[in-house]
């Protein structure tokens, strides 16, 4: 701790003859901060703004809805009902079990889960019992139930309300309560065939809500990872190259390009062979193709992929929904968690996007997702690990393959 | 100001600048120290908020659950049956949010203020998890200027209930409401939503049951004629209320020793609320000598009687009755009031108490299932005009019908199946998956409900056995053989009786048909 620093702020509260300055420590300024020495000044702050009477003491007539929220009348309901009688219709001729969890966890569970975005958790207040968070999304709380239940293999969908304390002043007209609808299917089975069912289901749910015309664009982390290897990304690179390729569904290639090598570092060779991949959509000619590739060849990684895509497809056919999907190798969506393939449905007649979609449609902020996309998932198996290694200290180890779908 | 600043270029941070003593400046506002809390709190969450533990806890939070996907099946048929009835009788429905502002609950429920939820002031507004859904219904009639609407919301509500009093008790519950809010006619809307109620509980089989109906005034004018001071009137009400639970010797007790009333008054007050009835009781009570000098009572009486003509015509008076002891949660009631309790014992559990939609000064009885009134003036609290908007309501205690339809699913043979598929698409042999998936393709779109095996080559009894696990009817069997005949063997899972389809066009169709018997 500075003690100059201290010293000066004293002095000048001393100036200004006010009793609770001696609680200001410029904290911002002190090296070595403790997430502790935060919580004690926020503490401070806010009895400060009780004593002024919290909301000025007014007791108003309050006539609105916290903000980010609304009511729903009854048109919405009667539209709700719809939407949802067809979506859950669909999961159940699929097999599908549902569940619900409470709306809040304790903080724990919640902690560590959502990195940068944890700041945008609401938390409930500590009225003497155990510390409360309301539920920022719901493959958390699955999570949880899974582990608690020692469940190993569920197919199961879960719709409901989840909590985000987005600032409105940033991102207009996002909502903080907002509906997810959830589809998962957990549980170690033969490749594929549980991934493709996942796509046959968006591709009915979205052709029976009548939403105009669709694509789901399909691809896989492997291949994703393999491709920046073969192109020469550094290995440490890998993420933010992907963050910025996921830009490729707003922003056209040359301003693609340009971040990746003015402000990733990335040289122009590597660049442009990137750019003739992401470049490249089609079906299952184009695994068969890429496999071929004298470049793309050389990683193991991007192989496994390319074969698995091959095999997806080749389901699809049978499904009847290869017409809708497209293996589009310029998909990055949210790769923190997914570990193969990853999917996005997109509509495809402009105009009837809101800004809103954005980052609500189940996905972490960090997957950006593009104006005009339902529905969005992939497969993750990583995630897992963090819960099997806790049910593995007690002795029982599952293997994992899940995969979260989040239609929005 | 200049003094932090310098401070700062001393230890060098850029985010120094950001720090105003604010405590120091007289006239701070509110605002300003929500934009600093909110900085500081960034700070935290770039530091790593918790200490960066990451700990794995595997339990839901004191007095919430999860609901399993059998408990989830039977919470479908109960909403189904519920809503059904409530479409029937026009009712539309609405959501609200699951958090309010603080100041929205304030001042709403009395005492039991100290069971709401907060929410943590992060910087922004105050806010408390809704705690019913009455009040929510009556801010959203005030903020939408809305003088009519017939509304059902079925929703869950938070109280901080404590466990270590009330055993079972959850935290997180449903409430299911329905309310006709409007300026009416005398008793229709009234009577419809007692309609209402002998629907709904006759449809969840849950046994016999008795709805029970009295009136504020009657209880307020029964008071009065019988000599209870007016400052006394609510004391005794409570009292009065606990009949359903202990004999009349102790509640006497406690008015008199307790509450301090005389006993000449709580004999009467016992020969009144010894009484049941139907219209004639009403008719009768009308013509005491005592009870008739009271006007409010009259009024009651005669709404009862009203009432009672309009159950007649609803064909449900064989279970109605007029109950003078009836008192639950005066509070905002302000006419009629209403409960209904199973008959049959043995299926209460201790949760049932205060959590079937009544805040938690209208104790319910065990065997409590629905209760309910009319209350006239909440809506007016809301309004900033004071304009009145009478409303009539029910809430059924949702949370105990599914008690006790899971015990009943229990006890009974009958599986409760958590999904619906109608028929399993099997193998007898190895490398079928191509034609299974072909196979389930045309049944799914067809709109049957169909489910295979994530394997490539099952066993036809692994199979078999999921088919008997899930409750799955039926089951397509594809061999090879049968593939090359050109034909499907379907097979009734409990009886394996079987029939061979000619796989064609109109193979989906007839498994249609199966599927329907």
């Amino acid at each position: 701790m500075n003690m100059l620093g201290m010293f000066c702020i004293r002095a000048c509260s001393g100036l200004v003859g006010c009793r609770t300055a001696t609680r200001v420590r410029s904290l911002h300024s002190l090296p070595g901060i403790t997430v502790a020495q935060i919580d004690e000044e926020v503490a401070k702050l806010l009895q400060l703004k009780a004593q002024l009477g919290g909301d000025d003491g007014k007791h108003q007539f309050v006539l609105k809805t916290a903000k980010g929220t609304r009511d729903y009348n009854p048109k919405q309901m009667a539209i709700r009902e719809k939407v949802f009688n067809t979506i859950i219709g669909c999961f159940k001729r699929h097999g599908a079990e549902t569940i619900d969890t409470p709306v809040f966890e304790l903080k724990e569970t919640l902690t560590g889960k959502y990195g940068e975005d944890s700041k945008l958790i609401y938390d409930l207040k500590d009225q003497g019992g155990e510390l409360l968070s309301l539920r920022y999304d719901l493959t958390v709380p699955f999570a949880r139930y899974l582990a608690m239940n020692k469940i190993t293999n569920i197919k199961r969908y879960h719709i409901a309300k989840v909590y985000r304390r987005d600032n409105p002043a940033m991102t207009r007209g996002r909502y903080r309560e907002f509906y997810q609808c959830d589809f998962d299917i957990a549980g170690q089975y033969d490749a594929m065939i549980p991934d493709a069912e996942c796509l046959k289901i968006v591709h009915e749910i979205l052709s029976e809500l009548d939403l105009g015309d669709f694509r789901i664009k399909v691809n896989d982390r492997r291949i994703l990872d393999g491709m920046f290897a073969v192109c020469g990304v550094p290995d440490d690179k890998f993420r933010t190259i992907c963050s910025t390729v996921d830009k490729l569904d707003k922003l056209p290639w040359e301003e693609v390009k340009k971040e990746m090598v003015n402000e990733k570092g990335l040289s122009e060779e590597a660049a442009d062979q990137i750019g003739e991949y992401v470049s490249m959509q089609g079906g299952m000619d184009l695994a068969e193709r890429l496999l071929q590739d004298q470049k793309m060849s050389q990683s193991k990684q991007a192989c496994a992929g390319l074969s698995d895509i091959k095999l997806l497809f080749s389901y699809l056919q049978l499904f009847q929904v290869t017409d809708k999907v497209v293996f589009d190798l310029s998909l990055a969506r949210g790769l923190d968690y997914y570990t193969g393939i990853i999917y996005e449905a997109v509509l495809t007649q402009a105009g009837v996007a809101p800004v809103t979609t954005d980052a609500q449609n189940g996905a972490p902020s960090e997957e950006s997702v593009s104006v005009g996309s339902v529905a969005g998932g992939g497969r993750y198996d990583g995630k897992c690990r963090v819960w099997a290694s806790a049910l593995a200290s007690r002795g029982s180890s599952p293997s994992w393959s899940r995969k979260p779908r989040h239609i929005g | 100001m200049f003094c932090i600043r310098a401070c700062s270029g001393l230890v060098g941070c850029r985010t120094a600048t950001r720090v105003r003593s604010l405590h120091s400046l007289p006239g701070i506002t509110v605002a300003q120290i929500d934009e600093e809390v909110a900085k500081l709190l960034q700070l935290k969450a770039q530091l790593g908020g918790d200490d960066g533990k990451h700990q794995f806890v595997l339990k839901t939070a004191k007095g919430t659950r999860d609901y399993n996907p059998k408990q989830m099946a039977i919470r479908e048929k109960v909403f189904n049956t519920i809503i059904g009835c409530f479409k029937r009788h026009g009712a539309e429905t609405i959501d609200t949010p699951v958090f309010e502002l603080k100041e929205t609950l304030t001042g709403k429920y009395g005492e039991d203020s100290k069971l709401i939820y907060d929410l943590k002031d992060q910087g922004g507004e105050l806010l408390s998890l809704r705690y019913d859904l009455t009040v929510p219904f009556a801010r959203y009639l005030a903020m939408n200027k809305i003088t009519n609407i017939k509304r059902y919301h079925i929703a869950k509500v938070y109280r901080r209930d404590n466990p270590a009093m009330t055993r079972g008790r959850y935290r997180e519950f449903y409430q299911c409401d329905f309310d006709i809010a409007g300026q009416y006619d005398a008793m229709i809307p009234d009577a419809e939503c007692l309609k209402i109620v002998h629907e709904i509980l006759s449809e969840l089989d849950l046994g016999d049951f008795r709805i029970k109906v009295n009136d504020r005034r009657i209880l307020d004018g029964m008071f009065a004629v019988c000599g209870v001071p007016d400052d006394k009137f609510r004391t005794i009400c409570s009292t009065v209320d606990k009949l359903d639970k202990l004999p009349w010797e102790e509640v006497k007790k406690e008015m008199v020793n307790e509450k301090g009333l005389s006993e000449e008054a709580a004999d009467q007050i016992g020969e009144y609320v010894s009484m049941q009835g139907g219209m004639d009781l009403a008719e009768r009570l009308l013509q005491d000598q005592k009870m008739s000098q009271s006007k409010q009572a009259c009024a009651g009486l005669s709404d009862i009687k009203l009432l009672f003509s309009y159950l007649q015509l609803f064909q449900v008076t064989d279970k109605v009755v007029f109950d003078l002891s009836l008192a639950r949660g005066l509070d905002y009631y302000t006419g009629i009031i209403y409960e209904a309790v199973l008959t049959q014992a043995g299926v209460a559990p201790v949760t049932t108490d205060a959590q079937n939609g009544a805040p938690s000064e209208e104790s319910v009885s065990v065997g409590s299932v629905a209760g309910g009134g009319r209350y006239d003036g909440l809506v007016g609290m809301f309004d900033p005009k004071g304009r009145k908007v009478p409303c009539v309501g029910v809430s059924i205690g949702i949370e105990r019908v599914f008690s006790i339809m899971e015990q009943k699913a229990e006890a009974s043979a009958e599986k409760v199946r958590t999904t619906e598929v109608q028929v399993m698409v099997a193998s007898a042999q190895k490398n079928l998956l191509e034609e299974k998936l072909k196979l389930i393709t045309e049944l799914w779109n067809a709109g049957i409900k169909a489910e295979v095996m994530y394997k490539k080559n099952p066993k036809l009894l692994s199979q078999l056995q999921h088919c008997e696990e899930s409750g799955i009817p039926l089951v397509a069997i594809l061999g090879e053989q049968e593939l090359k005949d050109g034909v499907v063997k379907l097979r009734v899972v409990a009886t394996r009786e079987e029939v061979q389809l000619i796989h064609n066009t109109h193979t989906v169709s007839l498994i249609t048909v199966s599927t329907k018997v």
